[in-house]
């Protein structure tokens, strides 16, 4: 689903070139669930947004489900966005004046499905992570973990192949923290694959496949094909 | 989608309220600026024009004068006079003039049963109606030729005339009117009008006769005063020369004397009023102009600040799939929203001004407003355009963003 060969990113700030990623390599499976750990500023947010289409890489190849997306313009980067990855971030991202549905039913909104249907998406998704009573709140009107769920039904709502999320924990308490990790491993049970940015060791007892990136190259990689 | 999409833009705005008021009203006060501006030039130079023209449009007023350069055998400083046939004279003998009257003029006592009052008399030939702007009120007419013929003792009068002497409502027309001692029929009243220019009182204080009964009655030798007009009034200025050749030729005075037939020609005032209040209106819709710059470089301000406090919403949508061209499409519905609104609200606001300023007792001064509009349609049009092009900037950098640099705001 998705290979990476030799990946290189080099950024021009001026008259300096960060290399933040030192070539990589990376296979991730369908239906796998991969967590990304190292210290900051290693490369992993850098391999995050290469991975879900944000930005490209300086040199090798990125392949998802078959396509080079070297060869993609910023269209096309947009749709497969859209249709093919979900994003979740640590400070959840939902935008402040739109209700929880307005939120999870953007990104349909985007892809031009029609009205009916994508009622039905949205709500079958927001119940499915619990917020079918919350449908109507705005952000501020929603916990933190509340908040992330209705990123997740977000990212979910096309039917994304894979789930990226960054630090979908970091700004949550324990107790939601849990409730979050928990969601993401039923999602993961019921097939999707996920990759995910987290230092949060409650990942650890869920999954054994994790990627550890340090200074722009991957140091050790378990289960990883 | 597209209408879900403007619905969302629409949301979005009313969620930044203070923001969006004040763009608009940056917007509708621009526009009801330039409006009422270009709407007071125009009033003010109708207004003006109007009032000059009541006495009339484009003619020549000739007067005798005295001579001030000797000709022919003849010292300077004769006085010279008119008789009633130079008129004539004039009118075979200069193409160029189209129409042309004497005019006599006596202050005379008139009286209507008791009421007793002088008034300025005046006759003159039919074509004076034209020329003179003398307008009869509906159900009545100005002097005729056949008047003039017959030599009928008619007359058409004033209406500040009428209502002196036939008193408040009262419609003089049919009516008899003694004018020193001799009864005259009324066969007109002219029409309320404005008039700024004269050069022997006001139109409405004055009664006119034909000549040809004037003359039966008084017998004057010489006219008070000639009034022409030209055939094509950019000729005016040929047939004026033309005039002082022929009376020059009949009289023998130089044809360079112009103190010997003093000409007011009234196409010089309005060259210059035209020349001036096009300059003047030019000057508004500059002024105008300039203030919707200012407001342009508001809008312009504003969706930067926009694009920048939004900057990691945008890169949100843009990760969850939106389009380069839906986020440029957003801000340009955004910024055409608050134009559209700001302009015809302005607009809206601007008739409201007119409606009252014509309704209140300014008319003496600025005239009566009127929204001209082909002005309307192309303040709206300049303030469209100078909106989207502010908004376009904005809107094509809020497109331009790097999703990545964009999220992390």
């Amino acid at each position: 689903m998705i290979r990476m060969e030799k990946i290189r990113k080099i950024y021009s700030t001026g008259k300096v070139d960060v290399e933040a990623l030192r070539g990589v390599n990376l296979h991730i499976k369908k239906g796998d669930f991969v967590t990304v750990i190292g210290p900051s500023g290693s490369g992993k947010s850098t391999l995050m947004n290469i991975m879900g289409c944000l930005d490209k890489p300086t040199t090798g190849d990125y392949i998802l489900n078959g396509t080079n997306i070297k060869n993609l313009n910023d269209n096309q980067l947009s749709e497969l966005r859209n249709h093919e990855i979900g994003f979740v971030f640590q400070n959840f991202n939902l935008l402040p004046y739109a209700s929880a549905y307005e939120n999870v039913e953007m990104p349909l909104l985007f892809a031009g499905v029609g009205g009916k249907k994508r009622k039905q998406k949205v709500e079958a998704i927001l119940n499915k992570v619990g917020l079918s009573d919350r449908m109507d709140h705005r952000p501020n009107e929603l916990s933190g973990g509340q908040k992330q769920r209705v990123a997740i039904a977000r990212a979910l709502v096309n039917d994304p192949n894979i789930i990226l999320a960054d630090e979908p924990t970091g700004n949550l308490d324990s107790h939601s923290g849990r409730e979050i990790m928990e969601l993401f491993v039923n999602l993961w049970q019921e097939g999707h694959t996920i990759v995910m940015i987290t230092h949060d060791p409650r990942a650890k007892e869920y999954t054994d496949n994790f990627v550890n990136i340090t200074d722009g190259k991957i140091l050790r990689e378990e289960l990883v094909a | 989608m597209i209408i879900k999409n403007i619905i969302q833009i629409l949301r979005e705005l009313s969620k930044q309220k203070m923001r969006t008021m004040l763009t608009l009203f940056g917007i509708f006060w621009g526009t009801t600026s330039v409006i009422l501006l270009l709407s007071f030039g125009i009033a003010t130079k109708s207004s003006v024009s109007k009032t000059m023209h009541g006495m009339g449009e484009q003619i020549c007023i000739i007067w005798a004068g005295k001579t001030s350069i000797s000709y022919g055998g003849f010292p300077k400083g004769r006085q010279l006079s008119w008789y009633n046939d130079d008129a004539h004279y004039l009118k075979d003998n200069v193409p160029l003039i189209d129409d042309i009257s004497p005019q006599y003029d006596r202050w005379l006592p008139v009286n209507v049963g008791a009421k007793k009052q002088n008034f300025s008399v005046n006759a003159v030939w039919p074509d004076f109606k034209e020329m003179r702007n003398m307008i009869p009120r509906q159900g009545s007419r100005f002097i005729s030729s056949l008047d003039q013929e017959k030599r009928r003792r008619v007359v058409f009068i004033g209406n500040e005339v009428e209502k002196t002497m036939f008193g408040e409502g009262v419609d003089a027309v049919g009516r008899l009117m003694y004018i020193d001692g001799i009864p005259f029929t009324v066969v007109g009243v002219i029409i309320e009008k404005e008039q700024d220019g004269s050069y022997n009182g006001r139109d409405k204080d004055a009664i006119f006769m034909p000549t040809s009964t004037y003359l039966a009655i008084y017998g004057d030798r010489y006219v008070n005063n000639m009034v022409a007009r030209a055939k094509d009034i950019t000729k005016t200025e040929q047939m004026k020369k033309a005039i002082i050749a022929a009376m020059a030729k009949k009289y023998r005075f130089s044809p360079e004397d112009e103190q010997a037939l003093p000409i007011w020609d009234t196409t010089e005032m309005d060259q210059f009023l035209g020349t001036f209040f096009n300059g003047f209106t030019i000057f508004l819709g500059i002024v105008g102009v300039m203030t919707l710059i200012v407001g342009g470089i508001g809008i312009a301000n504003i969706m930067y600040v926009i694009v920048e406090e939004r900057t990691s919403e945008i890169g949100v949508k843009r990760a969850i799939g939106a389009k380069k061209r839906l986020i440029l499409f957003q801000y340009i519905v955004e910024t055409f929203v608050i134009a559209s609104i700001g302009t015809t609200s302005g607009f809206l606001f601007a008739l409201l001004m007119i409606f009252a300023i014509n309704k209140a007792p300014l008319d003496d001064f600025v005239g009566t407003l009127e929204l001209n509009p082909f002005i309307a349609v192309t303040s709206i049009f300049i303030i469209s355009m100078i909106t989207f092009i502010a908004g376009w900037g904005p809107a094509k950098r809020a497109s331009e963003l790097d999703p990545v640099v964009a999220i992390n705001g």
